[in-house]
């Protein structure tokens, strides 16, 4: 800005809506070239690694659930698996159907919550969810009533929708009765209708011609569209162990951003969540998702942002059906639990949180207590490609007025639903504020 | 100032996020079948997580989540209770401090050198407190997380002008309306129930896991006795402190049988000199 003769614009979100926590952009455009992007996480820390150090493994669950009230089961669950490995225990078919059957209603109330409230009334000019519902009140209540039955879901199987307390590393404390998870199978059929008519709906919205080259990283799990474990597996093919995973990632700590930011082998920036599992793990739709996703062809892989919407309404598709099979087929585990014997070793799990793949890594001694505990949340892992995203769609609307170009830039931003209250509790403050 | 501007029209709301999970305010959204009905009642003009569209106050009630933990939330606290007509908090964190106020009990600065490389970047104080450190609350509404219907209970009673109707008594008395056999008795479960906040409807002894304490410590609860007891029973005294010192470690009551029974284990807290050392 000190050379007069250069034209320098600024466009600056403070406060992002309508997504999980508190982050604000900043894009700085200097003689119509983009020359800095920054996505601000304002977020206060809260040190969860440190102070799960100290604790007994058993509390992970429930500790690390606490980092997000969206996404508490997909916390859980990499506590969980990452404990059960450390410790060298695998849980039957029964507990892990439960527990994907769990997870099923995470991702139904989740991406509902999303699709709904938080990401579709950009495309349809609306401040939030309560204006649409004015113009469009069925839509918006059909998009509730799903998020009701992901709840159900959760309440049913997990006691509790934020924060369920029925989950326990090995397993559960209660097993739910055939009766309770079989009149779920009503509300399921109808969020499955309800989610088919959300991917003809999303379909219809319009789109920025925006694609981006995006390196994915997704895992894999055989024969299944992974949700509750598997291996991570990048676009370009590189597969690995979840362990192997957590040494190639880099988090670093970039001066300028002043936010840890994950890589591959500290140079490549990738991308995790619905566009990484679609183009990842298309082969292993459902069939009924197949059609649906054919039906408004969309190609695998998706390259543009902002029909992550539509790929986030396939998901949709994915987990009522898988439900719904899980709850027709539900019969109680004869144990609820499987021991775990604590011993002195290393456990690393991930999972695919609806925003993205979550790992957990903690060491733990023989007594059960934690020594280290490492995180990584998508948004963490994310957010340079969401970076990249920022700067794409700035170079292509630059003819766009501030405040359109600045919607576009949240609504870029909110294609990955990004979950800062997760990210955050190790992204740094900026220091920088405008 | 004064609501008399907003008096002719529906009340105005706002929602706010301090340290904190989202969990609290997603219970909000999570009323799917009263949301619509809410947003005819009240005009929700501040609610980041739920609209772009954002005004400035003064709201008649704001609902706060989450705990103070930087010096910018310290003034940006003062200016919400100065624009709002009622300040009602909810959750754990905006009550007791939340989970995040285990770093009250470190040394200064000791969880923020074992996460990051350049503690010195951060904006965050050596404690994390309740939103009534700061400043006046109208009313707390506990649990981590809130209870949905006592969140929609907690909106009408200001709506209508009157007091909540929200139980002080303990998850004990929870357990007894609903039959549930009780744990320590029965099977010597180390359970907080006698000494939490009511609220949840006894949830985790009606799966047969003893409470944790999401509601923080009920009205005249004697932590002290129930302490001593869960000892007799064979729970060991690192095993008591850390149940009493987890999402309501700060509260009067319990933060003070964490810290004793943590005298008397090893602090559990192993110090990170290094950033690499904490993160390989």
């Amino acid at each position: 800005m000190s050379h007069g003769a250069k034209r320098t614009r600024t466009i600056s979100a403070e406060g992002i809506s309508r997504v999980e926590g508190e982050g604000s952009l900043r894009v700085l455009v200097e003689d119509g070239l983009v020359t800095e992007v920054a996505l601000d996480i304002f977020e206060p820390p809260r040190y969860f690694e440190a102070l799960l150090v100290g604790r007994h493994f058993s509390e992970a669950p429930d500790i690390t659930a606490r980092i997000c009230g969206i996404c508490p089961v997909a916390y859980q669950m990499s506590a969980c698996l990452a404990m059960e490995d450390a410790c060298g225990v695998v849980v039957g078919e029964g507990i892990a159907a439960l527990r994907r059957l769990l997870y099923c209603g995470e991702w139904i109330q989740s991406h509902a919550l999303h699709i709904y409230l938080l990401h579709a009334p950009d495309f349809l000019d609306c401040a939030d969810a309560v204006q649409l519902a004015e113009r469009d009140p069925d839509t918006v209540a059909r998009g509730l009533d799903m998020k009701r039955t992901g709840n159900l879901v959760m309440q049913t199987v997990g006691g509790r929708a934020v924060h369920p307390v029925n989950v326990r590393v090995g397993g559960f404390y209660r097993t739910p009765d055939v009766a309770s998870i079989r009149a779920l199978a009503e509300p399921l059929r109808r969020a499955r209708d309800e989610a088919l008519e959300t991917v003809e709906w999303v379909s219809g919205f319009e789109f920025p011609d925006v694609s981006s080259d995006y390196r994915f990283v997704a895992l894999d799990q055989p024969g299944r569209y992974a949700i509750d474990g598997g291996h991570p597996r990048t676009s370009d093919g590189v597969e690995l162990s979840t362990a192997q995973f957590a040494d190639f990632v880099v988090e670093e700590h970039v001066a300028r951003s002043t936010a840890l930011q994950a890589t591959l082998g500290g140079s490549d920036p990738y991308l995790t969540g619905p566009l990484a599992r679609y183009a990842l793990n298309w082969a292993s739709l459902p069939e009924l998702a197949r059609q649906a996703a054919s039906s408004v062809a969309l190609l695998s892989p998706c390259t543009n942002p902002f029909r992550s919407i539509v790929v986030r309404a396939i998901e949709l598709v994915v987990a009522c059906d898988e439900a719904l099979a899980l709850v027709d087929n539900y019969e109680p585990p004869i144990e609820p639990a499987v021991e775990v014997v604590a011993r002195e070793a290393t456990g690393t799990a991930a999972t695919e949180a609806p925003r993205g793949l979550l790992l957990h890594q903690y060491d733990i001694d023989n007594q059960g207590i934690i020594r280290r505990a490492r995180i990584m949340p998508p948004t963490s892992q994310n957010q340079l490609s969401i970076e990249d995203d920022l700067r794409r769609v700035v170079e292509g609307g630059l003819a766009l007025g501030d405040d359109e170009l600045q919607w576009r830039c949240e609504q870029a931003v909110r294609n990955h639903d990004p979950c800062i209250s997760c990210a955050a509790h190790f992204l740094d403050l900026s220091v920088e504020r405008s | 100032m004064s609501s008399s501007d907003v008096a002719t029209e529906r009340p105005t709301m706002a929602v706010w996020k301090f340290a904190s999970c989202d969990g609290c305010q997603l219970s909000l959204l999570d009323c799917e079948d009263e949301l619509l009905d809410l947003a005819t009642a009240v005009r929700i003009t501040h609610f980041t997580e739920m609209s772009r569209a954002s005004s400035e106050g003064p709201y008649d009630i704001s609902l706060v989540e989450g705990s103070i933990t930087t010096s910018e939330d310290v003034k940006r606290i003062k200016a919400v209770r100065a624009s709002s007509r009622y300040l009602v908090t909810i959750g754990a964190c905006a009550a007791t401090g939340g989970v995040q106020a285990l770093r009250n009990f470190v040394a200064p600065g000791e969880f923020a050198g074992a996460v990051y490389a350049h503690p010195e970047y951060l904006d965050s104080l050596d404690r994390s407190t309740p939103i009534s450190s700061h400043v006046v609350v109208d009313f707390e509404l506990h649990g981590c997380p809130i209870d949905r219907g006592q969140l929609l209970e907690v909106l009408l009673a200001f709506l209508a002008g009157r007091r909540p109707v929200i139980a002080s008594h303990s998850v004990c008395q929870e357990c007894k309306a609903r039959g549930t056999v009780c744990l320590m008795v029965a099977g010597a479960t180390a359970c907080l129930g006698p000494v939490t906040r009511a609220g949840c409807g006894a949830l985790c002894p009606s799966i047969g896991r003893g409470c944790f304490g999401c509601f923080g410590p009920s009205a005249s609860a004697n932590c002290v006795a129930l302490s001593t007891r869960l000892g007799e029973l064979g729970t060991s005294d690192a095993a008591v402190a850390r149940l009493f010192g987890t999402f309501n470690v700060a509260a009067p009551g319990f933060m003070e049988q964490s810290q004793a029974l943590h005298g008397r284990v090893a602090n559990p807290h192993v110090r990170r000199s290094t950033h690499e050392e904490a993160r390989p």
